[in-house]
């Protein structure tokens, strides 16, 4: 569903990614772990077609229109209203935003709000709604619990359960190994653009791994 | 991507941008200040026996458009960049080129708009005779304002997420102004004296044709120029 091979990405001196190859299959999430500048950004954008890489090859089946991205950024226009930004992201996919989304995200009484007038959280909430707005396939995910609050983890890790029950895949980066953990069939540790750690996470808790990370990346 | 898509798309763009700034209304009403402000000053900084209204007014009625314009199509990639929206509208399943024709559609309305103000303000300070040459005068100002909003949007993009973008896109847009600037002035100026109608018409040829291949030329590198 999700092909990476022999990734290569420098900007200047600064290596990106270095030889990066993986796949995620229907039903999979990947959950990429590193420190900041380890790669973990440019990787997804490489996934994602925003950046070409000067080696390698990367490979999403259904192309652009299946992508969901949750970024650092929530991608909004504060002067719209949260209906009207996610009527605007809709219609770029050819789809229409449904009234069940914004239920599940408890957007529905702020529908009519500009962005601007929101809160931090609820505007991380109105990014997974433009996630998600046209039903993507394979989503994207970077750092995406960043400002949400106890709710809104919880209604974000369901919508991306039903998303990989329904045959989804994704890739997750984080610093946060215990919440990427939860969610994640296959866990890879990232250092200086490369995977100094890709397996399947078999169970492990979210302890575990973090303890596994700390070795890996010390 | 087939033709209506690229259109219903470059719709969709133009509209979210025109709404977003019916909403703000900063751009607009900053630049029409900025209109009214240059015009007054151009009105008082005069020496009215030195050159007559007729020859002085075509070139100040286009350098007040010009800045004007520039300072519109400042804004124009500045908006996606907040919250960091230009990469969603990238990773979106549409023809890069409808986001172009989306920006270059909201700007050519956005500089319009200052036009429409701009006009009937040279033909009160400058005692010129607008009304009786509007059609023209209107061709001749669309023409040119499309070959410029054009080239504009396209450096727009390139230099907005450089550090000096404000600095950077009158640098690279001026040079590419000054031949459909100075037909649009020379045009400008022989409607306004009364010349016919016949004598502007190389001018409007000229800017049509430019029009004509800068439209295509942005079109077909603004993909590549958005890239990061």
């Amino acid at each position: 569903m999700l092909r990476a091979e022999g990734l290569c990405h420098s900007f200047g001196a600064v290596r990106g990614l270095d030889d990066v190859s993986f796949s995620v299959q229907p039903g999979q999430t990947l959950a990429v772990f590193g420190p900041n500048g380890a790669g973990k950004t440019t990787l997804l954008k490489v996934l994602a077609g925003l950046i070409q890489p000067q080696r390698g090859s990367a490979h999403v089946e259904g192309g652009r229109r299946v992508i969901g991205w949750i970024g650092h950024q929530p991608q909004l226009y504060a002067q719209l209203t949260v209906r009207e930004n996610l009527r605007f992201w809709a219609s770029l996919y050819d789809a229409s935003p449904s009234g069940e989304l914004l239920t599940r995200l408890g957007l529905d009484e702020h529908a009519d709000r500009p962005v601007r007038a929101l809160s931090r959280g609820l505007v991380q909430r109105v990014a997974i709604a433009r996630a998600l707005v046209h039903d993507p396939t394979v989503l994207l995910l970077d750092e995406p619990f960043t400002g949400l609050d106890r709710v809104a983890a919880e209604a974000l890790r369901r919508l991306l359960g039903n998303v990989m029950k329904q045959g989804g895949a994704s890739v997750l980066v984080t610093h946060n190994v215990e919440e990427g953990t939860e969610l994640a069939t296959d866990v890879a540790f990232m250092r200086a653009g490369r995977f100094v750690h890709f397996a399947p996470r078999a169970g492990r808790g979210p302890g575990q791994v973090a303890e596994e990370y700390r070795n890996a990346i010390a | 991507m087939r033709s209506p898509d690229l259109l219903r798309h470059a719709w969709t763009v133009a509209s979210k941008d025109l709404l977003v700034e019916f909403r703000s209304r900063t751009a607009i009403l900053s630049v029409a200040v900025f209109v009214v402000l240059v015009l007054v000053v151009f009105n008082f900084g005069r020496d009215a026996t030195a050159v007559s209204n007729v020859d002085l007014a075509p070139s100040i009625l286009w350098v007040t458009f010009t800045f004007a314009a520039i300072l519109a199509l400042n804004r124009a990639f500045q908006l996606e960049l907040e919250n960091q929206a230009l990469e969603g509208l990238l990773l979106a399943p549409i023809d890069r080129s409808s986001i172009y024709l989306g920006k270059l559609i909201a700007n050519l309305v956005f500089v319009s708009t200052i036009e429409v103000i701009g006009v009937p303000l040279v033909a009160l300070f400058f005692n010129v005779p607008v009304i009786q040459y509007l059609g023209p005068l209107v061709l001749t100002i669309a023409l040119a304002t499309v070959g410029f909003v054009a080239i504009g949007t396209l450096f727009s993009a390139m230099t907005v997420r450089t550090r000096f973008a404000e600095l950077l896109l009158p640098v690279l847009l001026l040079p590419f102004m000054i031949l459909p600037l100075s037909w649009a002035v020379l045009a400008t100026g022989r409607l306004l004296a009364g010349r016919p109608l016949s004598e502007i018409a190389g001018w409007l040829n000229m800017l049509a044709v430019y029009d004509f291949v800068f439209v295509i030329l942005a079109v077909l590198l603004f993909p590549a120029t958005v890239n990061e």
